[in-house]
């Protein structure tokens, strides 16, 4: 058995790729292709009748492959199936790091998974507090509720919208420029941030299209997403390559945290880097910088 | 004896000067005595060499019991005229003790598995064995143990006399009246005829099997009529669609991508990726896809590729109509796109077996061959490589140009995935050593790249640029711990098969497999 | 566990294995096929065994048509069928019990 490590509520997550739960020639080695977080799906992608089959293929993928640094979410079925609560166990006693929230419409939704989670980590003697949580929005009233979803755990990271079923309930397609999802993109990156959480943007599903995948990811680095959800692995690359910091950005990022980590010492709080005014605000922005510049292999430094 | 790779060979099969493995370019600068054919005269004019059957063919070519028939596989699977032509001997004319001398084999000759069982085909020598074929000579049904050789190895038996062709048959999607045969035009078209070359003019008789006569001269001609004795038409010498795929597609399999986007990767990191570098890959898919990512490299450093050989498809024909490779060297094609090109597209030419890989001639082209890329069943951690015997041990591969290219390059690059379902393919002993391991100098798996420690200087071109390379012992650790470490085949004493390196020593011998029992 | 009723698990891929359970009355009779039979037809059948008995089945009529599967699948498959020839594959798995 693989013991992994607490996951960590605020990580590098730019990409998140589906695995269906019950293929296990792609569930055992996803992880090579270099993604941040691996989503094994038990909902869409698992027939109605192989649910129970995908849960024990799942628990034991879970217990014996070493998935290293990459993070593992498990996608639940739906709080209105009868699957949800065996997924809720078999995730947290196979240890996932998370578990995303098909279909979510309210923070009640985030409680309900939250009690059943919290019963599994009793029932299983797991660390209290230690199963992630993020939420899919695909309703025009989960886009609503963003903010108090969002906002309603501890255990939330992150949020992210799932287009194939909210399209249809706007009787809209996807279209080039992304006109068909921007409010609600919009809606949702607002409450994100206001609740202080992450926000993924969906799935491109045409693989043959790679210049409107393109133009999705730039549009989506562009509107501040951290991240996007994938479903083959020849999307990483390019998600990577546009969510990686310029290097101009890395050397203003590294500044910043050298000069104001220096002034907080000395107790001024604020002050100018290369002419332009720069307070205690901009410290997690240009941590965060670093971060990612040291995920895409660009900082080498030791200041994060 | 155990030879160069620890792989212990019988010592009654070292007869006839017959030596073990020694490491490579051991022949180097030693002479050989070229074999000669007894050929017929044929003084007095005739207007045609067409015959009416391959049973009259083979009468007029004296087919006797005993004799050794050869062929040809550039029909692939394709191929009807191996079958044809055993029918009509064995069946028809009641020949006995034949032996099969093919360039390949595969499971288009299943057939030829119930003569083996009847004992009627008693010897096999080819480069690739699978099949119902593979099946009976693993299973000890052959009477003598089956010749594997190289591609390059096949013509220097030829030439050394160790293979002795009593009738060589071309399959010809063209012929003339005489014989000038090419393997362009016709209803079984299949673009180059590199491996007929040789072994029509060694051969002491040659039939051409055509389904499309065409006017006499069938210029310019791959094999030509001054060396064949008949020719004879059939109704179909091959299945189109199994000669030829439509064309070879870049795989989109993201393993295959991504182990070929660092296949590129390695090659740009050495000093031999310059302008007029040498070429060649093979046609799975990371080795093809490795061309696309080749070409983002050569663009990038704006430089050109000088030329490739090999088995040719679709991309690299694409990359000459591009201008960005200067001559194609074609001693096979894979695909329509490469059937179609030769000797149409400025630069594509065909070449003989003897041209591509023969270690014992005078400067073979893979002899000055910068890459190649390959493709390998299992590969061990002294970097030996098994492109022939399952991990069954049964006979299901063909080494054919592998070794000889591997061996001629300044850099072999293996692209393999770590794993094939539950088989490990870094493993700590092949199956069977088909490509020495001090012939192999990368690999490229889908869990890490590691550099043969024979090649320091390999090492630091990856070093100075920065790729992550590992041990091969931690890759094949990594294997077992995915898919457990594998029982060891048994096996019993009988040979079924003996591997023989290029330059004739002996590289291996495959036994034949003791069944599991539970 | 009891085998109640035929039930079966795991699919042909490549990759997998396809586990049927069968009512039987003379301990365990496995019939096992593999791709991999030479390398690892003995630890498959180890697997299969000690996971059946594991599981506590007695008496059962096992086949396994494997297709390269891992031991984690392997453990799956034979596990999911057995639950299902209960009819108590669907919920309060004892995950960490005998699952492990």
């Amino acid at each position: 058995m693989i013991p992994r490590p607490r996951p960590e509520r605020f990580r590098l997550r730019r990409t998140m790729m589906f695995m269906n739960a019950q293929k296990p020639g792609l569930i055992k080695d996803a992880y090579i292709y270099g993604c941040d977080s691996i989503m094994l799906d038990l909902e869409d992608a698992v027939a109605e009748n192989q649910k129970d089959a995908a849960r024990f293929s799942l628990y034991h993928a879970l217990k014996t492959i070493d998935y290293g640094d990459t993070e593992v979410i498990v996608r639940i079925n739906g709080l209105d199936t009868p699957h949800w609560q065996e997924d809720i166990r078999v995730c947290v006693a196979g240890g996932a790091d998370g578990i995303r929230i098909a279909k979510c419409e309210s923070a009640k939704d985030v409680h309900t998974v939250e009690e059943a989670v919290l019963a599994a980590e009793r029932e299983f003697g797991v660390e209290e507090g230690r199963t992630l949580l993020m939420a899919a929005l695909e309703s025009p009233k989960g886009i609503l509720n963003a903010y108090e979803i969002c906002s309603a755990s501890e255990r939330m990271f992150g949020v992210a919208i799932s287009g194939g079923d909210f399209r249809k309930c706007m009787q809209t397609t996807p279209q080039p420029d992304g006109i068909d999802m921007l409010a609600a993109r919009g809606q949702m990156l607002l409450a994100a941030r206001a609740a202080g959480i992450q926000c993924f943007d969906t799935v491109f599903t045409d693989l043959d299209d790679q210049a409107g995948f393109e133009a999705e990811v730039l549009q989506n680095k562009t509107m501040g997403f951290d991240g996007k959800s994938l479903i083959n692995p020849k999307q990483i690359r390019f998600v990577h390559q546009v969510f990686a910091p310029t290097e101009k950005e890395l050397i203003q990022a590294e500044k910043i945290v050298r000069v104001v980590r220096e002034n907080a010492a000395k107790g001024l709080g604020v002050f100018t880097v290369d002419g332009k005014m720069i307070d205690i605000a901009f410290l997690p922005g240009a941590e965060r910088t670093l971060r990612l510049g040291k995920a895409c292999g660009m900082y080498k430094g030791d200041l994060v | 004896m155990k030879n160069a790779v620890g792989r212990e060979i019988p010592d009654a099969l070292l007869t006839d000067g017959r030596e073990v493995y020694q490491g490579k370019q051991y022949m180097d600068g030693k002479y050989i005595q070229k074999a000669s054919p007894r050929t017929r005269r044929c003084e007095k004019p005739v207007d045609s060499k067409v015959v009416a059957s391959l049973v009259d063919a083979l009468k007029q070519c004296g087919a006797k019991d005993g004799m050794t028939f050869s062929f040809h596989h550039h029909l692939r699977d394709g191929d009807y005229v191996v079958n044809q032509v055993m029918a009509a001997a064995i069946e028809e004319l009641g020949l006995c003790d034949l032996t099969i001398a093919a360039t390949s084999l595969g499971s288009a000759h299943d057939p030829i598995a119930d003569y083996i069982e009847q004992g009627k085909v008693i010897g096999i020598q080819t480069s690739g064995i699978r099949g119902r074929m593979g099946e009976v000579v693993s299973a000890g049904k052959l009477k003598t143990p089956a010749i594997i050789r190289s591609h390059g190895g096949r013509p220097r038996a030829i030439e050394a006399g160790e293979v002795h062709i009593d009738i060589a048959f071309v399959a010809a999607p063209t012929s003339d009246c005489m014989g000038n045969c090419r393997g362009i035009g016709g209803k079984s078209n299949c673009g180059s005829l590199g491996y007929a070359m040789m072994d029509a003019k060694y051969a002491d008789h040659v039939v051409v099997v055509t389904d499309c006569l065409v006017d006499f001269p069938n210029m310019p001609a791959s094999v030509e009529a001054i060396d064949v004795d008949a020719v004879v038409v059939v109704d179909s010498i091959g299945n189109p669609k199994k000669i030829a795929s439509a064309a070879a597609r870049i795989s989109q399999n993201p393993r295959d991508l991504m182990m070929a986007e660092n296949v590129a990767k390695v090659i740009a990191s050495t000093p031999y990726f310059k302008d007029g570098f040498s070429f060649q890959t093979g046609v799975g898919g990371p080795s093809l896809a490795a061309n696309l990512f080749l070409e983002q490299y050569m663009d990038e450093r704006n430089i050109k590729m000088g030329w490739a050989i090999g088995g040719i498809c679709g991309p690299l024909v694409e990359l000459l109509k591009k201008g960005k490779v200067g001559k194609v060297m074609d001693v096979q094609d894979f695909d329509l796109d490469g059937v179609n090109s030769i000797n149409q597209t400025p630069g594509h030419y065909e070449m003989s077996a003897s041209q591509y890989a023969n270690p014992a001639n005078k400067g073979a082209f893979v002899n000055s061959l910068d890459f190649v890329v390959l493709a390998a069943l299992e590969i061990d951690t002294g970097f030996n490589v098994n492109v022939l015997t399952g991990s069954d041990g049964v006979l299901r591969g063909a080494p054919g140009g592998h070794p000889d290219t591997a061996a001629g390059s300044k850099c072999c690059i293996i692209v393999t995935p770590l794993t094939r379902g539950r088989m490990a393919t870094v493993c700590e002993h092949v199956v069977t050593v088909t490509t020495p391991g001090d012939c192999v100098d990368v690999l490229v798996t889908d869990y890490g790249i590691a550099v043969n420690p024979l090649r320091p200087d390999l090492i630091a071109c990856l070093d100075e640029a920065g790729i992550p390379h590992v041990s091969i012992e931690s890759l094949k650790e990594k294997a077992y711990a995915l898919v457990g470490r594998p029982d060891d085949l048994e096996w019993e004493d009988q040979v079924v098969a003996i591997l023989e390196a290029r330059d004739g020593t002996i590289l291996d011998v495959v036994r034949k497999i003791k069944p599991v029992t539970l | 566990m009891e085998i109640l009723k035929p039930a079966m698990a795991g699919t042909l891929e490549s990759s997998d294995a396809q586990v049927t359970v069968e009512p039987g009355t003379q301990g365990i009779q496995l019939t096992l096929s593999s791709s991999v039979m030479n390398q690892y037809g003995r630890q498959i059948r180890a697997t299969i065994l000690e996971t059946l008995e594991r599981l506590e089945v007695k008496n059962a009529n096992v086949t396994v048509v494997d297709k390269g599967a891992l031991d984690c699948t392997l453990k799956a498959r034979v596990e999911c069928a057995v639950f299902r020839s209960a009819d108590c594959s669907q919920q309060n798995i004892p995950w960490g019990g005998v699952i492990v």
